[in-house]
């Protein structure tokens, strides 16, 4: 072990951590969805990990931290610090590519190169002003797909439903 | 009390009460994305009063946290506007209080990261981006049932007209919300107010309804803690558990 003779760096930290489910989509990691923003070595057995929620009241948060102390303790990296940081907010831009192919193989359509757009209201912009995105459907890979409705499942999703193959799925919004 | 944290319990209150509202829908939504909808919104809600009551507790250094603000206030201490402790009622009642209060708090959020307290801009900046999908998802609400059936039009027109007066408490503004401004933390009411009827003439437009008379008599009190009945049944059940088994903890 790594800690054993001193050598504990941060790219050994940040690869233990990519092997951290998130809670409701297991499929993908904290680091693929860009739930870890720092991680810094303080000592042989000792980090400090940055982490920020996607949605102010994600009840896997707690969850979230709790999975990133056990797994670092697994590898005999006894004193974890946590700081939670909420800014810059997060953003679904931070999602890594790969987190975005696991996320199309798991049956949720990843998420457009896109945040949301805050100022959509002001300057005469309509209530519709939502950006016109291509939402590809993971089960047929369709484009032609249609919202049902903004709120899904989880904070993070989207309802949408294949206008081809009929089936409904989640898509992993903007943000 | 220090204003800021007083501004810093309205601006929880005002999040925590309508969430509490929302939540009571769990399971009885009108369809089943609402119902989803109806909760997602409550559960954003309810982590923005999370983030506010930290920083309130923190400044104020009292030894409580944002639970003890949460469930060991009496109504009297509550800050909310009245507006997001009026029931429930039918559809229309609730996607009408949702509407405005998601009015006036995309704008007030959107002033607030701007505010000269890096704290509130950091929370600001954060709650900003989900009540923008607050707010589109209840503007074309209010547009569907507005412009829907003769029931449904009539229906979101007399909950216009019910809820009007107590929207401008939001932007009477007292000696706190004064601080605050000199401050740099609040933005004017002046603004606030344009903004919002902006917004609401030009949803009201699309859904064929009323907008009633911006100078009409208003309800207000709330932001000093005189309440209307209904807040003291929202708190009896929110607040049951702990009040019935202090400090329990799971």
């Amino acid at each position: 072990m790594n800690t054993a003779t001193g050598t504990l760096d941060a790219a050994q930290v940040w690869s233990w951590l990519g092997d951290v489910p998130d809670p409701e989509i297991p499929v993908i990691s904290v680091v693929d969805l860009g739930i870890v923003r720092a991680v810094e070595v303080t000592g042989s057995d000792a980090c400090v990990v940055t982490i920020t929620p996607t949605y102010s009241g994600c009840p896997a948060m707690q969850v979230i931290a709790d999975a990133v102390t056990d797994a670092l303790r697994e590898h005999g990296v006894e004193h974890v610090t946590l700081v939670n940081q909420l800014s810059p907010a997060w953003t679904t831009d931070w999602m890594s590519d790969e987190g975005k192919a696991k996320l199309k193989g798991y049956g949720i359509a990843p998420p457009q190169q896109q945040v949301i757009d805050i100022s959509g209201l002001k300057g005469g912009v309509k209530r519709v002003a939502m950006p016109k995105l291509e939402v590809i459907c993971p089960h047929c890979g369709s484009n032609h797909t249609q919202l049902t409705s903004q709120f899904g499942s989880t904070p993070c999703k989207a309802l949408y439903k294949c206008i081809d193959c009929r089936e409904p799925f989640d898509y992993f919004k903007c943000h | 009390m220090d204003d800021k944290i007083t501004y810093l319990l309205r601006l929880g209150d005002n999040a925590l009460i309508l969430s509490q509202q929302l939540s009571q829908l769990c399971g009885k939504g009108p369809a089943l994305e609402e119902d989803m909808a109806l909760t997602n919104v409550a559960l954003d809600l309810l982590g923005q009063t999370r983030l506010w009551f930290s920083y309130a507790a923190e400044l104020e250094n009292a030894g409580r946290d944002e639970d003890d603000i949460a469930f060991m206030r009496d109504a009297h201490d509550f800050r909310n506007c009245l507006l997001v402790e009026q029931p429930n009622g039918n559809y229309a009642d609730t996607m009408m209080r949702q509407f405005f209060f998601d009015t006036w708090h995309y704008f007030q959020l959107l002033e607030l990261t701007k505010a000269a307290d890096p704290r509130i801009v950091e929370v600001a900046q954060k709650s900003i981006k989900e009540v923008t999908y607050h707010l589109r998802r209840s503007g074309d609400l209010i547009v569907r049932l507005g412009d829907g059936t003769a029931e449904s039009h009539q229906k979101t027109q007399a909950a216009a007209d019910a809820l009007w007066m107590y929207t401008g408490e939001m932007f009477q503004y007292d000696a706190v919300d004064s601080a605050m401004v000199a401050a740099g933390i609040a933005p004017p009411s002046e603004l606030l107010r344009a903004a919002f009827l902006e917004h609401v003439a030009e949803i009201f437009a699309e859904a064929t309804l009323v907008v009633p008379a911006p100078d009409a008599w208003m309800q207000k009190g709330g932001k000093q803690g005189t309440h209307t009945e209904h807040l003291g049944f929202i708190l009896a059940e929110m607040q049951f558990l702990q009040r019935a088994y202090p400090g329990a903890e799971w």
